[in-house]
């Protein structure tokens, strides 16, 4: 883009040139529309008129069309704005969307740092279950001063997902054991590690016989920022800071550079005198410390004590995440703010509406579909052919011969 | 250094792969595989062998009440536990001297695994004093785990030979899964379940393959986000429709054991292999099949030259796209016979997300199997035998109690192993992953 265009200039050629803001906007509409088809399949007026469709179809359009209608309505006023709210109330949506969005800006930090090596972590579940019951841990089992706790809470968490996901690393440097296989047993162990921790005395709640940890003691949790009222916890500042830190690492730094050149080409990097397998070992200590953090923004901010559902999905979302804000800092910044938004609205649309709550799950995943499809988009909206522009997320992740 | 280097072309693999079968493995490695041999029979015997209680363990070797006579054997937990440990000790000590050579080590580490487990039940037995250890149900259990890994990795190969990577094969199963039960119970005919989860898994493999091969996506992203998808359509239809009205749409009848006239009544062999549902008799035919014609016909031929060299194959007119089309809607529908398997053929019922990673497990089958059925499918009994053993050990009284959190890690955990300490010697078709781009 030349500096001398004007603003109207550019968004023409934007539209021409579909680049990527175009493309997302776009892959996002279709995704609304796949939703909007199960919205309406999922509505029981809409499906008895679909009954006698022949006779009058117009009232499967009309019920169709405000099944649709007040679904996304909901979704809207569940994730940014309700106008029946009053007070302090009005920021709730707002304050949910943030809060749903931390745990995702820094898994997407997490899937798109690997990716940008090269490598395809799929186990964040895992890494961010590791460091939640780390920091869990630090954060019940120890009196630490204020501050000093939720720091040594913090410290742990990421030390427990690195760990996690350096393991991986470490194979696939070592052995060449795939890290999309790996990754993935790994989840599974922390899993079934963490129910076992669950049902231990000292590590579960005193007096529960419920698979739920002791809570976090007040000097470690992370603190409310829009006050009581409002969940929003200092998590999404991490999140902020953890996402400029990886845009200075990946962009800036001379580790970031050689962790981009292993990723498009390690056998190039290995002639440029880069160490591969140092670099993997290194990409996944601090994919998996991130994932760690995520793990922490889940048990010292939002929930306050480790369940077995403390991944809540979130370790596959991260992926999504990462590949709709295409591996890059300020991407996972706006797609985890948008699934966060995503996943508010869901409960209301929910509550309100009756939709199964997975229709946000496929609406995710199919989004990513398109984004990583750009061929797709073009033709369904006869955009011209891209000129190497929009580079998809495909240039990533490798086959298994590496 | 394992990490590859340009150098590793297809065509000098199988070479060196031969080349070095005959010869003792490099002085580390040897070490190292030896120390690790010696310390599991170490652990074998101090565990399994003086962890055991005084008496003996029963390990019943027959089905249960079909007529044949009861075979069991009565083994002095505490002195087996010792006598293996040290079978695998003396194997141990025996790498470390002068070293097995690389085909040996092969066998001696089937030795090592047997003998261990067979510790492990032995132990185990000496907690339930009089009452035996069903050695014939975890084999049973095994195979019963196994099936729709087996399909899982038939579908994978099928994909993978002719160059798509395919890890939506979690995703394809539990497509089948939900259709297979949503089908059968409300045509209330079991046939209908099968052929409807055929059709689903293919439907799945279809669009793998149009993402895959006409839009160039990166096609393990791609598996991932379609295991995104599948996992949330067959939520969002759970919650609909089965969660709301479970009589209605998710309540087939589990598949009934068909036995097989002659073959069913060889003993032992007959209960365990030709007393079982209808998909596991068809499991049986597309090993063989997949196995016969990837290497003994013309359409094995073209897939595999397809999978590791499309312009070799292009250029004496194979059609490279339509191959991989083919084949890749092929293992979809493998896949989504495995996932009807899952639901109609064991449990009798779909769940959310029953999948739980076993087309992941699967997938390392394939790894591990080295894209061939036949290794494929030891990979499958492998991991579907540690399955099995974490259901037998969570039934019995054992000396000690194991938390059952560890025992479900098991299969999970043999598959981390197997894929960690082995994968770095095999290689993937050639083409496995790379869009082919005609010109």
């Amino acid at each position: 883009m030349s500096g001398r265009t004007g603003p109207g200039r550019r968004v023409l050629d934007a539209l021409v040139r579909a680049d990527s803001v175009v493309m997302t906007s776009l892959s996002l509409l279709c995704a609304l529309a796949v939703g909007a088809v199960l919205i309406v399949l999922a509505d029981q007026p809409t499906r008895t008129a679909m009954g006698y469709f022949l006779s009058s179809p117009g009232d499967t359009f009309t019920l169709g069309w405000h099944a649709v209608w007040s679904g996304y309505a909901a979704l809207f006023e569940g994730a940014v704005f309700n106008p029946g709210n009053s007070g302090m109330a009005v920021f709730e949506p707002l304050s949910n969307t943030l809060l749903n969005a931390t745990p995702l800006i820094l898994g997407g930090l997490a899937v798109g740092t690997a990716f940008r090596a090269g490598l395809f972590n799929i186990g964040v579940q895992g890494q961010l279950i590791m460091g939640a019951i780390c920091a869990g841990y630090v954060g019940f089992a120890f009196r630490l001063p204020p501050v000093v706790g939720l720091l040594a809470a913090l410290l742990a968490g990421v030390a427990g997902g690195a760990v996690w996901g350096g393991i991986a690393g470490w194979l696939r440097a070592r052995t060449g054991a795939h890290e999309v296989i790996s990754t993935i047993m790994m989840n599974y162990l922390a899993l079934y590690l963490l129910s076992y921790l669950l049902g231990v005395p000292g590590f579960q709640a005193p007096g529960s016989n419920q698979a739920i940890s002791r809570e976090v003691s007040d000097t470690a949790r992370l603190p409310q920022i829009l006050g009581p009222d409002l969940r929003l916890h200092a998590g999404l500042v991490i999140a902020i800071l953890a996402a400029v830190a990886c845009w200075w690492l990946l962009s800036r730094s001379t580790l970031g550079f050689s962790l981009r050149t292993i990723g498009a080409n390690p056998s190039a990097a290995r002639t440029a005198g880069m160490n591969v397998e140092r670099g993997y070992v290194t990409v996944m200590l601090i994919s998996g410390g991130l994932a760690g953090l995520v793990g922490c923004s889940q048990v010292l901010g939002t929930n306050h004590a480790l369940t077995g559902d403390i991944d809540a999905g979130l370790g596959f979302q991260a992926i999504t995440v990462a590949l709709l804000g295409r591996a890059s800092a300020g991407g996972a910044v706006l797609a985890g703010l948008l699934f966060g938004a995503f996943g508010a609205g869901d409960v209301v649309m929910v509550a309100n509406t009756g939709v199964p709550a997975d229709v946000v799950s496929v609406i995710e995943a199919v989004v990513v579909l398109f984004i990583a499809a750009p061929a797709l988009i073009r033709s369904i909206f006869r955009l011209p052919e891209s000129r190497g522009g929009a580079a998809g997320v495909g240039q990533f992740a490798k086959g298994w011969n590496g | 250094m394992t990490g590859h280097t340009v150098t590793d072309t297809p065509h000098d693999h199988p070479a060196a792969a031969r080349g070095t079968a005959g010869v003792p493995a490099s002085a580390r490695r040897r070490v190292l595989s030896g120390v690790a041999v010696i310390v599991t029979g170490l652990v074998c015997a101090l565990a399994w062998g003086l962890g055991a209680h005084a008496g003996d363990a029963v390990l019943r070797l027959s089905a249960v009440g079909d007529g044949s006579p009861i075979l069991q054997i009565r083994v002095p937990g505490r002195q087996a536990g010792l006598v293996l440990g040290a079978v695998i000790t003396l194997l141990g000590a025996w790498q470390l001297a002068r070293g097995f050579s690389r085909r040996a080590m092969r066998a001696v580490s089937a030795v090592v695994v047997g003998c261990f487990v067979l510790a492990f039940l032995c132990w185990a037995g000496t907690g339930q004093p009089g009452t035996p250890v069903s050695v014939f149900g975890l084999l049973q259990q095994s195979i019963f785990a196994a099936i729709p890994l087996i399909l899982g990795a038939l579908a994978g190969i099928l994909c993978e030979r002719s160059g798509v990577i395919n890890v939506a094969i979690e995703g394809q199963m539990l497509t089948g899964a939900f259709t297979a039960a949503l089908a059968a119970t409300m045509a209330q005919h079991a046939g209908a379940g099968i052929v409807l989860a055929l059709l689903a898994g293919g439907l799945m493999g279809l669009l793998l393959a149009v993402f895959a091969i006409r839009y160039a996506v990166n096609q393990i992203v791609l598996g991932v986000v379609l295991n995104l998808f599948a996992l949330g359509l067959t939520s969002f239809g759970f919650d609909l429709l089965m969660q709301r009205d479970p009589d209605a749409y998710n309540n087939p009848s589990v598949l009934a054991p068909l036995k097989i006239p002659l073959l069913g009544d060889i003993p032992l062999l007959g209960p365990l292999l030709f007393d079982a549902n209808i998909l596991v008799y068809i499991t049986y035919v597309l090993i063989i099949g997949v196995q016969v014609s990837l290497f003994h016909t013309r359409w094995g031929l073209r897939t595999r030259a397809v999978g590791e060299h499309p312009k070799a194959a292009d250029s004496v007119g194979v059609k490279v796209r339509a191959t991989r089309y083919r084949n890749v809607i092929l293992g979809g529908l493998v896949a989504g016979l495995g996932g009807a398997f899952l639901s109609i053929g064991a449990v009798g019922a779909f769940g959310a997300g029953m999948s739980n990673g076993k087309g992941f497990i699967a997938l390392a089958a394939v790894i591990f199997g080295r894209w061939s059925p036949r290794g494929a499918v030891g990979a499958a009994l492998l991991f579907g035998f540690a399955d099995a053993l974490q259901t037998l050990s969570s039934a019995i009284t054992m000396p000690v109690t194991i938390p059952s959190a560890f025992l479900s890690m098991l299969p999970y955990l043999v598959t981390f192993l197997a894929v960690a300490g082995l994968v770095g010697h095999v290689r993937a078709p050639a083409a496995g992953g790379v869009p082919y781009m005609k010109g």
